[in-house]
């Protein structure tokens, strides 16, 4: 994984020097950006108010048992929005996402598709991979943002109904409004958008770079997602530690 | 490799000289010599793995040679300018279209991603190079509802639609039945009759190459063993060019 990550960045660097055509592209960023909505968000919905009630569920009643009820929401909300949503929704989103990316990518690549873009001179980077980047940039951010709203929707819920809790829901939103910041959910939605770029650059990457047959882009999209976890997970610590404390 | 659409047509000259190429210590092209004349049609036969599509990827500039020069009317082809001066189209083995795209927006992508005419314009294009190959029907089709001879025929309207200088075809007939090797062979001389236009096919189809060929070149173990027209090549003495051209099955009788 990390003898490709030089490769990684150049490419990132080659898409960042197309942006100026990113408007020529916009109708290929809208399909990509409804595609990753269309695919993404009733799972980021199931997901992330059960992450959020499940969060609830174990902190809730440990801290009501302290007399801390007043803590939950802003439990709840502080890790729903800085940490939980934006690594959970990034790794649903390189498992969804990013594999499609670099199967469609590779299987391009295989069949030489991109070979007869190049002999047509259009620049796989600016047809290919550019839309993606951007779309992903873009769907990821404004999905965290989704998920926070229902993951909180679900630790109120949990904490309204389970017996060892029974904190009304005003009282759990007032609580979360108290301790969560505005800055918290900014920093988690700038996350997801660093996550996206990952995502997007890597499974690009694993789809140009895909040789062999099926079995190539099978080899493909599992590098693809397994590399963008990993990246997600070891940036989240970087971010959380240098960027955002 | 090409840019603008101009409507300067005419085929150009092509010179292969002391092409080398390697592939993990494997020399796949040992010094590759060979000139294309404007508006022929020029034919590289050899068996499979003997260095032809590899050949061609270096002659549309999809590979890069480890020694050698490739001219395109005296100019070197790695020029930057080669690519805005003339206009030059592959047509794949596959077809190598883009699965995502209906054929008419394939064959229209050129004109499209280059934003060189209007919608309505480009289509009007689209629609004439389809009927060109006897695909007027094909424009709102994916590629995955074509038979592989119409793949083929796609791709090549995709290429008239650069208006090209020089064809390059990788191995046109393969996978194909006798009927439709004959039209797309047909279209390769039609396309030089109307348009001027250098042909260089790559194959292995002998009906093909003696077909259409103004000179065949026969290619070897990455080197070229001769170099003539269909007659020369014929009657020319070397075992590995008589074992080609004459292989046949042996039946019992």
């Amino acid at each position: 994984m990390f003898d490709s990550i030089g490769e990684v960045i150049l490419l990132f660097w080659r898409t960042l020097l197309a942006l100026p055509h990113a408007w020529r592209q916009r109708q290929k960023v809208f399909e990509q950006f409804f595609e990753i909505g269309n695919a993404s968000l009733l799972m980021v919905c199931v997901l992330s108010f059960f992450i959020g009630a499940v969060i609830a569920l174990q902190t809730g009643p440990v801290l009501v048992e302290r007399s801390l009820a007043s803590a939950v929401g802003g439990v709840v909300g502080i890790a729903i929005a800085k940490e939980l949503a934006p690594v959970m929704m990034a790794i649903l989103i390189a498992g969804r996402i990013g594999s499609a990316m670099a199967a469609e990518i590779g299987s391009m690549r295989v069949y030489q598709e991109i070979d007869a873009l190049r002999t047509m001179n259009i620049n796989p980077i600016h047809y290919l991979v550019l839309p993606r980047i951007l779309a992903i940039a873009l769907a990821l951010p404004l999905l965290v943002v989704f998920a926070i709203l229902v993951g909180w929707f679900g630790g109120a819920v949990v904490a309204n109904f389970n017996h060892l809790m029974e904190i009304p829901f005003r009282a759990f939103f007032a609580d979360l409004q108290n301790i969560v910041e505005l800055k918290d959910v900014g920093n988690g939605v700038f996350k997801s958008f660093c996550f996206a770029l990952i995502i997007g650059a890597v499974s690009c990457h694993q789809g140009l770079t895909t040789i062999g047959g099926p079995r190539g882009i099978g080899r493909s999209v599992t590098k693809a997602v397994v590399n963008s976890i990993v990246l997600i997970v070891i940036f989240d610590y970087l971010l959380t530690r240098f960027l955002l404390k | 490799m090409s840019q603008p659409h101009s409507h300067s047509n005419g085929g150009v000259g092509l010179v292969v000289r002391g092409l080398r190429k390697s592939f993990d210590g494997q020399e796949v092209l040992q010094g590759i010599d060979f000139t294309v004349q404007p508006g022929e049609i020029f034919v590289i036969m050899g068996p499979s793995g003997s260095g032809k599509s590899v050949l061609l990827k270096h002659l549309i500039g999809l590979e890069e040679p480890d020694a050698g020069e490739i001219l395109i009317n005296g100019e070197p082809i790695t020029t930057p300018e080669i690519a805005a001066k003339y206009r030059m189209a592959l047509v794949f083995q596959s077809g190598a279209l883009l699965n995502s795209l209906t054929v008419g927006e394939n064959v229209g992508l050129y004109l499209t991603e280059h934003r060189l005419k209007p919608a309505a314009e480009i289509e009007a294009i689209v629609a004439e190079k389809l009927d060109d190959v006897g695909l007027k029907d094909a424009m709102d089709k994916m590629p995955s509802e074509l038979s592989g001879g119409m793949k083929k025929r796609a791709a090549i309207a995709r290429a008239l639609v650069i208006e090209p200088q020089l064809i390059l075809y990788d191995e046109p007939t393969s996978e194909l039945d006798p009927v439709s090797s004959v039209v797309i062979g047909n279209e390769i001389l039609d396309l030089k009759r109307r348009i001027g236009v250098t042909s260089l096919v790559v194959s292995h189809d002998r009906d093909l190459a003696f077909g259409v060929a103004d000179r065949i070149a026969v290619i070897a173990e990455g080197k070229i063993l001769v170099v003539g027209t269909p007659d020369e090549v014929k009657n020319f003495n070397h075992p590995l060019v008589q074992g080609f051209l004459r292989a046949e099955f042996k039946r019992e009788k």
